[in-house]
C-alpha cells in the first residue's frame, strides 16, 4: 500500500498536489493501535509470569514461615549427680551415655502430676519430642557445672503438639479426627497457662540432619552436602571447561572434526540430567569404585552436566575480547601463550565466572542424577569430607514432600525457601561479578 | 593471577580426592522401598543414637523395592548396598540374578505389616465397602446378565443401594507401586471370583487378567506419585475414594475418613489379628557375606528386630507399622540368629 503511493509520488513529484503525502489519519491510527496492542501483549506476558512468581512465593512463605518457629516446653529437670557423675567425678563417657530420656520424662511426669498409670504416661510422653534426650545431653555437655542442680530447660515439643498449636482448626475437630486426645489437650492448656509452652526460633531446621521426627529434622546435612558438591563442580567444571574452550577458540583448526565437537557440546547441554546420573553410576561407582551417596560423586556427575554450559559461556566471552588487544600484545612481542594467559583469558574471566555460576545454580537444583548414585537418602550425620555420605537440598525437599507427617508440609515449604535463597545469592553473585569486572570496548 | 589461583586450587583438590578414596566403608548402606523407608529411618536413627561412638548411623536410600533389590543383587563388596528394603517378597527371578552376581546368601527379615485403606474426604458420604464393590467400580469389564461387558457403573448406588449416592471416582496406586499388587490380589481378585461369569473362564491367566484389568474411562485414575498426591486429588474431588497406607491415613485423620472393608474398620489391632483383609508383609533382605565385614550390620538387624522398634509399643509401630505377633517376632529373630537363607 505504501509502495504504490511511493511510486506514484516519485514518478512525477511535481505534477501532483502533495495530497497523497499527507498522513492518512485512519491508517495511522490503526498502526498506533497495533503498536499499543503489541506493547500490551508484552506487558500481559510479564504480568502473567510475575503473577505466577508472586503466587509461588506467597504460598511458600505462607506455608513455610510456620516452620521457622518450634513449640518448646519448659521442664525443671533434675540433673542427678548419681547418674551423670557416678563416684563424684565428671567423666565424659558417663555424660554421653547417661539416660537423659528418663530424666526428661521424670520432669514431665512431675510437672503434670502423673503417677504410675501406664496409658497416661504413654500419652504424656507423646507430648515431648523423641529427640529430647539429645537436646538435654547437648545442654549438659555445654555446661557440666549444672550437674546436681534442678534447672529449667526448654525441650522441643512433639510435632503433633506443634501442629496442634499452630493450626487453630485442630481444636474444633472431633476427638477421633485429631492426633491428640482430650486429655493431652488439657495438659497442653495447663502447660500454656503455667507459661511453660512457648514458640522459639527453630534452629534445628538449619542445623540438624535428617530425622523421622519432624521437630528434630533439619537441612544441615543437605546444606553441607550441596556446598561440597558445588565445590567439586567449581574445581572440575571450571578448569576443564576453560581449557577446552580456550583450545577450541584459539588453537584448534577449523575443520569437520572441530565442527562435530562443537555440535556435540551444544547437544550435551541439552541432555536430560538423569542420563548423567546413569553415566555416573556406570563410571564413578561401578568402574572406579567410588563410594555411594558421596558428594564427590554427585559433584562429578553435576560437573559433567555443567561442563557444556561453561564451555559455551567461555567461548562466547573469549570471542568478545577485541582483536586489537591480541594484536597489540603480539605487536610488543608476546608469544601466543602469553597473549592468551595474560590478556585474553583474564579479560574473558567475568563472563566465564558468570556462565559457571549460572551453570552451578542449575546443578544445585538437580535431584534426578543424584537418585542413581545413592544421594536420595536419609542421612543423619554430617559428612566430614566430600567422601562421606550426604544428601542435597533439592533431595531433602523431595523426601520431606513425600513424608506423611503433617509437620513436614510446612518444613517442605521452608526448605524450598532455603534453596531459593541459595539460588538468589548465586545469581546475585553472577550479576555483581559481571557489573564489577566486565569491560566494555 | 586469577587463572593461576584456580589452577593451583584444582591441583590441591585433585590431590585431596586421590588420597581420600582408599578407605574401608564403616557405615551400613540400605536402599529400597519407600513404604519401608519411614520404619528403616527410625531404626537407623535410633541405632545411631544407641551405638553412638561405636557404629555410625546407617544411610537409608529411597527409590522403590525393585530398584533396591536390583541394586542389592548387583554384587558383593563395599560399593554395593548391604540391605534392601522391600514391600514384597523377593522374586525367584531376582534370586537368580543375585546368585549370578555372586550374592549367594540372602537373609530375609520380616519386620511387620502394612495396612492398605480406602479413604474419602471428610465431606464425602461414609463408605462401607466389600471387595466386590471395589471390583465392580474399578474393573474394565464386569459381569452383566451372564457375560462380561464394558463397565456400566457410574454411581456407587448402582453397585449397591447401601453405598452413598456419589459418582464413582477412584484414585488407585499406579502400576509401578508395590501397593498395586496388593490391591489387585487382596481386593480385585478377592472381589471377582464369586461371579459365575468369572468362574466360567477356565484359563487361570485369562481369569486373573479379567479381574485385574482396570477401566480406562477416567473413573479410575492411576496415581504414580505418593500418597500426598492422592490426598491433594481427594481434596479437589471430595466425592472420590483413594487408596492410602494406614499410617498416612492416621496422620491425616482431619482431612480424610476411612472406609470399612467387609465391615471391619482398619486399625493397628484389626490388621495385626488379620480381621481386616487388605494388608501385606514388609521385609528387608541382608547380604550374609557382608555380616562381619561391614561394622554393625548384625547389630543393626538385631536392633531393628528388638521390641524397642518393632514391638507392640515400638517406635516403628508409633510411625504406623503393624507389629507381628510376639511369637512371630521371636521366630524371625531365631531364624536370623541361625543364619537362615532364602533359596
Amino acid at each position: 500500500m505504501t509502495d504504490s503511493t511511493l511510486r506514484m509520488s516519485t514518478a512525477d513529484p511535481l505534477a501532483r498536489t502533495p495530497r497523497k503525502l499527507t498522513f492518512d489519519s485512519k491508517r495511522i491510527r490503526a498502526r498506533y493501535a497495533a503498536e499499543r496492542r503489541f506493547r500490551a501483549y508484552g506487558v500481559a506476558a510479564i504480568v502473567f509470569g510475575l503473577a505466577f512468581l508472586v503466587w509461588l512465593f506467597a504460598t511458600l512463605i505462607l506455608q513455610g514461615y510456620g516452620a521457622l518457629q518450634q513449640t518448646r516446653i519448659k521442664f525443671d529437670v533434675t540433673l542427678d549427680r548419681e547418674i551423670l557423675a557416678p563416684g563424684g567425678t565428671v567423666d565424659d563417657t558417663a555424660l554421653r551415655t547417661a539416660d537423659y530420656t528418663a530424666m526428661v520424662r521424670t520432669a514431665l511426669r512431675t510437672t503434670l502430676g502423673i503417677g504410675s498409670d501406664r496409658v497416661a504416661r504413654r500419652e504424656a510422653y507423646a507430648l515431648m519430642s523423641n529427640g529430647a534426650d539429645s537436646e538435654l545431653r547437648r545442654i549438659v555437655l555445654a555446661d557440666p557445672t549444672l550437674i546436681g542442680k534442678t534447672v529449667p530447660v526448654w525441650i522441643s515439643a512433639s510435632a503433633d503438639v506443634d501442629t496442634f498449636l499452630k493450626d487453630q482448626k485442630q481444636r474444633q475437630l472431633a476427638e477421633d479426627r485429631r492426633r491428640l486426645n482430650d486429655r493431652q489437650i488439657a495438659w497442653i492448656d495447663r502447660l500454656t497457662a503455667d507459661g511453660r509452652i512457648d514458640r522459639q526460633f527453630n534452629t534445628a531446621l538449619f542445623v540438624n540432619g535428617a530425622s523421622s521426627d519432624p521437630e528434630q529434622a533439619g537441612m544441615g546435612v543437605a546444606i553441607v552436602g550441596s556446598l561440597y558438591m558445588m565445590l567439586v563442580v567449581l574445581l572440575t567444571a571450571l578448569p576443564v571447561g576453560v581449557a577446552a574452550a580456550v583450545y577450541l577458540e584459539e588453537f584448534a583448526p577449523r575443520n569437520r572434526w572441530t565442527d562435530l565437537i562443537e555440535v556435540n557440546i551444544n547437544n550435551l547441554a541439552a541432555v536430560p540430567s538423569i542420563v548423567f546420573g546413569l553415566l555416573g553410576l556406570a563410571i564413578f561407582l561401578n568402574f572406579f569404585g567410588m563410594p555411594r551417596s558421596a558428594p564427590v560423586v554427585g559433584g562429578l556427575v553435576l560437573s559433567l552436566m555443567t561442563l557444556p554450559v561453561v564451555i559455551i559461556a567461555t567461548r562466547a566471552s573469549i570471542k568478545a575480547v577485541p582483536p586489537s588487544i591480541r594484536e597489540a600484545a603480539l605487536g610488543v612481542g608476546a608469544s601466543k601463550m602469553q597473549v592468551i594467559m595474560h590478556h585474553v583469558v583474564p579479560l574473558a574471566m567475568p563472563g566465564v565466572l558468570t556462565g559457571t555460576i549460572i551453570g552451578m545454580a542449575r546443578a544445585l537444583g538437580e535431584t534426578a542424577p543424584l537418585l542413581l548414585i545413592g544421594m536420595v537418602a536419609f542421612v543423619v550425620a554430617y559428612p566430614a569430607t566430600p567422601f562421606d555420605p550426604a544428601t542435597a537440598l533439592p533431595v531433602q525437599i523431595y523426601m520431606w514432600a513425600g513424608a506423611s507427617e503433617r509437620a513436614f508440609v510446612e518444613r517442605t515449604s521452608a526448605a524450598i525457601l532455603i534453596l531459593l535463597a541459595f539460588l538468589v545469592v548465586m545469581n546475585a553473585t553472577a550479576v555483581i561479578l559481571r557489573r564489577r569486572f566486565e569491560r566494555r570496548w | 593471577m586469577l587463572v593461576r589461583t584456580i589452577a593451583a586450587g584444582t591441583f590441591t583438590a585433585l590431590a585431596v580426592l586421590a588420597t581420600g578414596t582408599a578407605q574401608a566403608r564403616d557405615q551400613i548402606q540400605i536402599a529400597g522401598s519407600s513404604t519401608v523407608l519411614p520404619f528403616a529411618n527410625i531404626a537407623a536413627e535410633q541405632f545411631g543414637k544407641a551405638f553412638a561412638g561405636k557404629f555410625k548411623t546407617p544411610i537409608v536410600e529411597s527409590g522403590g523395592s525393585s530398584a533396591g533389590l536390583k541394586n542389592f543383587c548387583g554384587g558383593i563388596g563395599e560399593n554395593t548396598i548391604d540391605i534392601a528394603n522391600s514391600s514384597r517378597k523377593i522374586r525367584p527371578r531376582e534370586i537368580e540374578e543375585c546368585k549370578k552376581n555372586g550374592v549367594a546368601e540372602i537373609q530375609e527379615i520380616k519386620i511387620g505389616y502394612d495396612g492398605i485403606v480406602f479413604a474419602s474426604s471428610t465431606q464425602s458420604g461414609k463408605f462401607a465397602l466389600e471387595p466386590k464393590h471395589i471390583y465392580l467400580a474399578v474393573a474394565a469389564q464386569v459381569p452383566v446378565k451372564g457375560k462380561l461387558a464394558a463397565n456400566p457403573y457410574r454411581n456407587w448406588k448402582e453397585i449397591d443401594p447401601k453405598l452413598p449416592d456419589q459418582p464413582i471416582q477412584l484414585f488407585i496406586p499406579g502400576e509401578k507401586h508395590g501397593t498395586r499388587e496388593v490391591f489387585e490380589e487382596k481386593v480385585l481378585e478377592a472381589g471377582c471370583h464369586d461371579f459365575p461369569e468369572i468362574k466360567a473362564i477356565t484359563d487361570a491367566k485369562a481369569r486373573a487378567n479379567a479381574c485385574k484389568a482396570v477401566r480406562k474411562d477416567g473413573l479410575s485414575v492411576d496415581i504414580d506419585g505418593d500418597y500426598t498426591e492422592t490426598l491433594a486429588r481427594l481434596q479437589r474431588t471430595p466425592t472420590a475414594v483413594g487408596v492410602f497406607g494406614l499410617s498416612f491415613y492416621d496422620q491425616n485423620r482431619d482431612k480424610i475418613q476411612v472406609a470399612t472393608v467387609s465391615g471391619i474398620e482398619p486399625s493397628v489391632e484389626t490388621i495385626a489379628d488379620g480381621k481386616y483383609p487388605v494388608s501385606r508383609p514388609l521385609y528387608f533382605y541382608v547380604k550374609k557375606a557382608h555380616i562381619g565385614v561391614i561394622p554393625g550390620l548384625k547389630e543393626y538387624v538385631q536392633f531393628f528386630l528388638s521390641d524397642k522398634i518393632v514391638g507392640d509399643e515400638g517406635m516403628a509401630v508409633d510411625k504406623g507399622l503393624i507389629p507381628m505377633p510376639a511369637a512371630e517376632r521371636a521366630a524371625v529373630r531365631a531364624a536370623f540368629g541361625k543364619g537362615a537363607l532364602v533359596n
